[in-house]
């Protein structure tokens, strides 16, 4: 038999506080980096901040045009990437059968989820702004982010359609529904949880994302009034302010207001489906 | 009169040969029980009969099996309206996570009813069948999945006679129930077979005298023997099924 160094019950407790560690760890480590950012970023942060053009390249004034500018880049990513990626995750998890083609996509997914953000921000470039003549747009940069989007919104919502039980589908076909009705009546009701949380990781990783529509938004600094004109989005013009050495405050400030964002739409939409949840499994 | 009949149905799933040229004949709002010891193919059978087994891959079959007469494999038949004719209640309750009226109302809805108070009605009238109505009245908007087991597969009886079928299946609707439940549900069938043909398949043989008229014996994927439920139980015709009623295997 061999000798016991450490005995069971220790090592329950060792590996306990192992993993209590990393748990403490980690979010101490988010809490020191938003707390970071708020702290120096706060300040900067008043009404005209919010509400004002930039003046002096960025180095007075607000950030107004780049508050738009993100808001609707981000909402062109999610009206073309939510229905693709739901769509394809539907068809691959209730329609496919496990084949080579269902195989093939979802390694291009896989792919696709993978690729650098910068080289996103390339083919953008060649394809939306030139080759499609978009020119350098919202719209242009709302499609490229649409792309990086779309894999973390089709696995998240593969994942939750394959999760809903077959007996509620076997249930809702027994009854005479068709396979859409089942889909569109229990199984996408049942998912939506899991769909929701996928879309926003996806317009999470859209509303951040510098370096894909660096190439292809222009930089324009005024109000943008339609999604065909140029903008600049809040972390490319974070990205200006700070590599250009134009004001470290206001870079700072940008920071936290994007943060501000990002955590406002996680948790408004983390409420809403805990409610949902809620009532659909009466807890 | 008999409502179904089947005739030398052979099922495979891939190469295994899974039920063996299967004749029974299920008559007319009456109780018929399918037993034998599991994986003897009486779930895949109950299956058939409503073509749940289309959805599963590497399932195919010969013979026929006539509804009232016509072929329910005919390539005319469709199978969503075969599904509204004969439904069909689970081994595990699955309500749908929704509320108690919208689980009933579900196949309404689906089958094309739209007015809100025929609809209401009829969630109403079912839920009285499946004597459950009093239990849920006051929390008909609360999700189903709050409710017992034995309230759940209540439930999904009451969402299987909403539509109003001629046959109901039922694969171990017990299995997953406490003994009071499983009386309840026991009392539920003996209500329901002066409107509806029932087929229900048990593990457990004192349910089969309890609420059966007829019962087939299953045994390795073939029925062994058919007949009036007292008088199999009594005097089995064949040594297996005496074997196996008498507890000396399964």
């Amino acid at each position: 038999m061999p000798f016991k160094i450490i005995s069971p019950k220790n090592a329950q407790r060792i590996m306990k506080s192992v993993f209590w560690a990393s748990g403490i760890i980690t979010v101490i480590i988010l809490i020191i980096i938003i707390g970071y950012i708020l702290l120096k970023g706060i300040p900067a942060i008043n009404l005209e901040f919010l509400l004002a053009n930039p003046s002096d390249s960025g180095r007075s004034g607000g950030i107004a045009p780049m508050i738009v500018s993100s808001l609707y880049v981000t909402l062109v990513a999610g009206i073309v990437a939510t229905p693709l990626g739901v769509g394809a995750a539907i068809y691959l998890s209730e329609y496919a059968s496990e084949n080579r083609i269902v195989k093939f996509i979802r390694f291009g997914t896989e792919t696709l989820a993978s690729i650098p953000s910068i080289v996103f921000g390339l083919f953008g470039l060649s394809f939306f702004v030139i080759f499609l003549g978009m020119g350098w747009s919202l719209l242009s940069g709302g499609l490229v982010l649409a792309l990086m989007a779309l894999p973390t919104i089709f696995q998240v919502a593969e994942v939750s359609i394959e999760a809903v039980p077959r007996s509620y589908r076997e249930g809702s076909l027994a009854l005479g529904s068709t396979k859409w009705e089942t889909i569109y009546r229990v199984v996408l009701p049942a998912a939506i949880p899991g769909i929701t949380t996928g879309i926003i990781l996806g317009m999470a990783r859209a509303i951040s994302e510098a370096a894909a529509i660096l190439f292809v938004v222009g930089s324009a600094l005024s109000m943008p009034i339609s999604i065909f004109d140029p903008g600049r989005p809040l972390p490319l013009h974070l990205f200006v302010l700070a590599s250009e050495g134009i004001s470290m405050d206001n870079a700072y400030g940008t920071a936290a207001v994007l943060v501000i964002l990002l955590l406002i739409i996680t948790v408004l939409t983390n409420t809403l489906v805990e409610k949902y949840q809620k009532k659909m499994m009466g807890r | 009169m008999n409502r179904i009949e089947v005739e030398n149905l052979n099922g495979y799933f891939d190469d295994a040969h899974i039920l063996k040229d299967i004749n029974i004949k299920i008559p007319n709002n009456s109780v018929t029980a399918l037993i034998g010891p599991s994986g003897c193919g009486k779930s895949t059978f109950i299956r058939t009969l409503n073509r749940m087994n289309d959805l599963i891959s590497g399932f195919r079959h010969d013979g026929a099996v006539y509804l009232d007469g016509a072929d329910i494999y005919d390539p005319k038949i469709d199978v969503v309206d075969l599904r509204k004719r004969i439904g069909m209640v689970f081994q595990k309750p699955n309500p749908f996570p929704k509320s108690i009226f919208d689980n009933v109302a579900y196949g309404l809805k689906v089958h094309g009813i739209t007015e809100k108070d025929i609809i209401k009605e009829r969630v109403e009238e079912s839920l009285k069948a499946a004597a459950l109505w009093d239990e849920v009245k006051e929390k008909l908007d609360k999700s189903a999945m709050g409710l017992s087991g034995g309230q759940q597969q209540r439930l999904c009886i009451a969402r299987t006679i909403a539509i109003e079928p001629e046959v109901i299946l039922m694969d171990e609707p017990c299995s997953a129930l406490d003994p009071i439940s499983t009386t309840k549900i026991e009392d539920l069938i003996h209500k329901l077979k002066n409107d509806y043909t029932i087929i229900i398949v048990t593990h457990n043989m004192q349910q089969a005298t309890r609420v059966s008229k007829h019962t087939s014996f299953f045994l390795h994927g073939e029925i062994v023997e058919s007949n009036l439920t007292e008088r199999m139980f009594l005097e089995p015709e064949d040594k297996r099924t005496e074997d196996y009623i008498t507890g000396r295997f399964g």
